[in-house]
């Protein structure tokens, strides 16, 4: 049956802890009272993207979208947009445009952005299995079983030039005819769904939005390769897309689209979900397959490569969850197609998670080759709060910094790491004036360090080492050996850790004593942040001139480090100052500075 | 461990056990199971999980010290998990912690005295757009500010 209106909720995890659920149980409830359920269908959907703009609402076929709806909003928006036809102008997104129709195509946020991987989420319910199937999903699966040799499969992906979308980049195609040539019984396909990297979510979004993809894409694989069993490897932290997985399941099976004798066409494939348990190294293929056997985490030396003896010594394809989301596009409408999109190096589309300093935060998909100005500034909306640009970390722990002469460089693999960073799974920080990049690079080794599983030597010690010469230099303890030694271990562990942790985790390090060389001088030779982030090298201090003596600071103050009487200047006690921050905050007059 | 081991696992848990017991790589989705049970993974179930699936103790230790998710001493009653992912961190996640800890009288990783609230860090709850955010109880609250962690946590008195 079909409905004069829908309206489109977004049940993500961000939506959702913006009361989302709430906002979709009261339009289903107003649309009952008000008379009008039988002509508006209310769904919940997956991610739409523009998290900082949520709880959003989109109301199709005029494709009103409404922003930071909140569920009192309900009965208005069934009473005027539904039943008399008038947008609800306060509550969207463009307020002061006239116009009724194309909303979404006007919103900047959007306008760049180039869909494969994000199809479906904010189109689709994804505890419904027939909205996926009406946009075109298991057509791919279909076409695999009947019209297409393993061969077909491989050909097909060669041409669309696939790469893993994890962080390495390794040709897709490759992995799969590695397993594909190897003579057994048993083999296996794996979901890596262990989104570590801190700042990235799009593996979420997707399976929380779209989670049918992925089963179709494992099943394709299994068909390619001749494997009957797949794994996802799943965070636990992610309760929302487990759930999702588990209904998305159990309605392919229901449907003849999973399990035994698929479609009649006599192959049998059916899938597990396996919990992760909060190791960043798991995401590692071969630290993640030891997890799936439940034991500790720990990588082993490749070769052999997973392709050919992975998963209790059996063949075993493993992709990120982004890859495996291109997988029915790339069958359904060709390699061919797919190649056409992107640049030279790298074809196809990438997703980010563009967080930090920015004003549209949000998950972003774009064709490759998309440069990082146009992310950051056309995308983004530049920085919040009219701050200075600074830097763009990707990559993660595993990556670098992207800097303001390099804003122009085209995002593909091959650009990335020429610049001294790399794409990664997708983590796109953005950093203002404001971030001490000695402190950021320290973030992050802090991480790796605690991750680091303590097989390797390089990394175990290394890591340690290093995270050690940074504390001192923040400290302000720093000498100028130190830098030496730095890029000295750096080096040496990028050579020569076991595996891609420890092997990446300097990068941070080393692209920050790249580009920002003069903050490590300004901490070492000079004893200052010039951030004002590392705590130990600042100093809080009042102007007299400024200061009208309100004591608003003094009464702010935990540990009452200011003193002086009303109506005269005040003064700070650095021997008892904690430099917490609080009185520059509570000044109205701009009297106290950090140095 | 030839002592007799007290502890009762419900019927729900034992009947996951069985289901799961002659697959292969079993380990980690018991151990899940028997922390969504108890809260924690505590030496008696580590020691029962060791019976039931025939696996050294040892081995069962290593997993669960190996894996950050798996808490070895029983959380509060609500658990507050203040994210420290890059966004969060560089959006003051970092105050939000001391902000809880000084609110609750605890450090991070501690319990407070009458059971009711613990503290951990957390990396990435995959909620950046909401930076800096952290979840009491599984409940998630975005876009945090030093003076609404207070109001926050009244609301689980």
């Amino acid at each position: 049956m079909a409905f004069r209106n829908y309206i489109l909720v977004c049940g993500g995890t961000a939506c959702e802890s913006s009361r989302s659920k709430e906002i979709y149980e009261n339009l289903k409830a107003e649309a009952k009272k008000q008379g009008v359920e039988d002509v508006v269908q209310v769904v919940q959907t997956g991610c739409f993207g523009f998290c900082e703009q949520g709880p959003i609402v989109k109301i199709l076929p005029e494709d009103s979208f409404y922003v930071k709806v909140q569920p009192s909003d309900a009965a208005e928006l069934i009473a005027e947009h539904i039943i008399k036809g008038r947008e609800v102008k306060r509550l969207l997104y463009d307020k002061d445009k006239a116009s009724k129709h194309a909303q979404v195509e006007d919103i900047k946020f959007y306008q760049k952005q180039f869909r494969i991987v994000l199809r479906n989420c904010g189109f689709i319910d994804p505890e419904n299995i027939n909205e996926y199937i009406a946009r075109d999903g298991y057509a791919a699966l279909e076409r695999a079983l009947f019209d297409m040799t393993p061969d077909d499969i491989i050909a097909e992906l060669k041409t669309a030039g696939l790469r893993g979308r994890g962080g390495a980049g390794f040709p897709t195609w490759m992995k799969w005819n590695f397993s594909k040539n190897v003579e057994s019984e048993i083999k296996y396909v794996v979901c890596n769904a262990d989104e570590g990297d801190p700042g990235a979510y799009m593996d979420r979004s997707t399976l929380e939005g779209d989670p049918h993809s992925i089963l179709e894409a494992m099943t394709i694989c299994g068909k390619c390769i001749g494997a009957h069993k797949g794994f996802i490897y799943i965070r636990a932290e992610y309760p929302l897309a487990i759930h999702r997985l588990e209904v998305a399941m159990k309605q392919s099976r229901e449907l003849g689209l999973l399990g035994h004798d698929i479609l009649g066409s006599g192959f049998d494939f059916d899938i597990e979900i396996r919990l992760g348990a909060g190791a960043f190294v798991c995401g590692e293929e071969t630290a993640l397959l030891q997890s799936v056997m439940g034991r500790r985490g720990m990588p082993v030396p490749r070769p052999p490569f997973p392709a050919v003896k992975g998963l209790w010594d059996q063949p075993t394809v493993i992709n990120n969850v982004e890859t495996w989301a291109n997988i029915p596009v790339i069958i359904h409408k060709g390699g061919e197609w797919f190649s056409k999109i992107g640049d030279a190096d790298s074809h196809g589309t990438k997703v980010f998670a563009l967080t930090g300093k920015i004003c549209n935060s949000g998950l972003v998909e774009v064709p490759m080759g998309t440069t990082l100005r146009e992310i950051v500034f056309d995308i983004g909306g530049g920085i919040a709060h009219g701050k200075k640009f600074k830097a763009v970390q990707t990559g993660g722990p595993s990556g670098g910094v992207i800097t303001t002469e390099n804003l122009d460089t085209p995002i593909d693999f091959g650009s990335l790491i020429k610049i001294g960073s790399m794409m990664g799974s997708g983590g796109m920080i953005v950093m203002d004036e404001d971030d001490c990049m000695v402190d950021v690079a320290k973030f992050y080794l802090n991480f790796t360090v605690d991750e680091s599983c303590g097989k390797c030597m390089p990394c175990r010690i290394g890591g340690k080492t290093m995270l050690g010469i940074l504390e001192k230099i923040t400290a302000g303890n720093g000498t100028m050996h130190d830098l030496d030694q730095l890029t000295e271990i750096g080096e040496t562990m990028k050579k020569s850790a076991l595996c891609a942790l420890g092997q990446t985790s300097p990068n941070p390090v080393l692209s920050t004593m790249r580009f920002f060389r003069d903050e490590y001088l300004a901490h070492i030779v000079d004893k200052k942040c010039p951030a004002g982030k590392c705590k130990k090298l600042v100093t809080y201090s009042i102007d007299p001139a400024k200061c009208k003596g309100c004591t608003a600071c003094a009464r702010r103050c935990p540990v009452e480090a200011i003193s002086g009487t009303i109506k005269q200047p005040h003064k700070i006690d650095t021997s008892k100052c904690i430099k917490c921050g609080e009185c520059l905050k509570t000044c109205k007059f701009g009297a106290v500075s950090v140095h | 461990m030839s002592e007799k081991n007290e502890l009762k696992f419900s019927d729900s848990l034992m009947q996951f056990i069985n289901e799961w017991k002659e697959k292969p790589g079993n380990l980690i989705m018991v151990l899940h199971k028997v922390q969504g049970e108890l809260g924690y993974v505590s030496r008696e179930a580590a020691e029962k999980v060791s019976e039931l699936l025939d696996v050294p103790l040892a081995k069962i230790w290593g997993v669960v010290t190996f894996y950050h998710f798996f808490k070895l001493t029983k959380p509060g009653k609500y658990n507050i998990a203040v994210c420290l992912g890059t966004a969060c961190y560089l959006k003051g996640g970092d105050k939000v912690i001391e902000t809880v800890e000084q609110t609750l009288g605890i450090d991070c990783g501690q319990v407070t005295k009458d059971g009711k609230f613990s503290l951990e860090s957390v990396r990435c709850v995959g909620c950046c757009g909401l930076a800096p955010v952290m979840t009491v109880a599984g409940e998630v609250f975005g876009k945090l500010t030093k003076d609404m962690v207070p109001t926050i946590l009244s609301r689980f008195e």
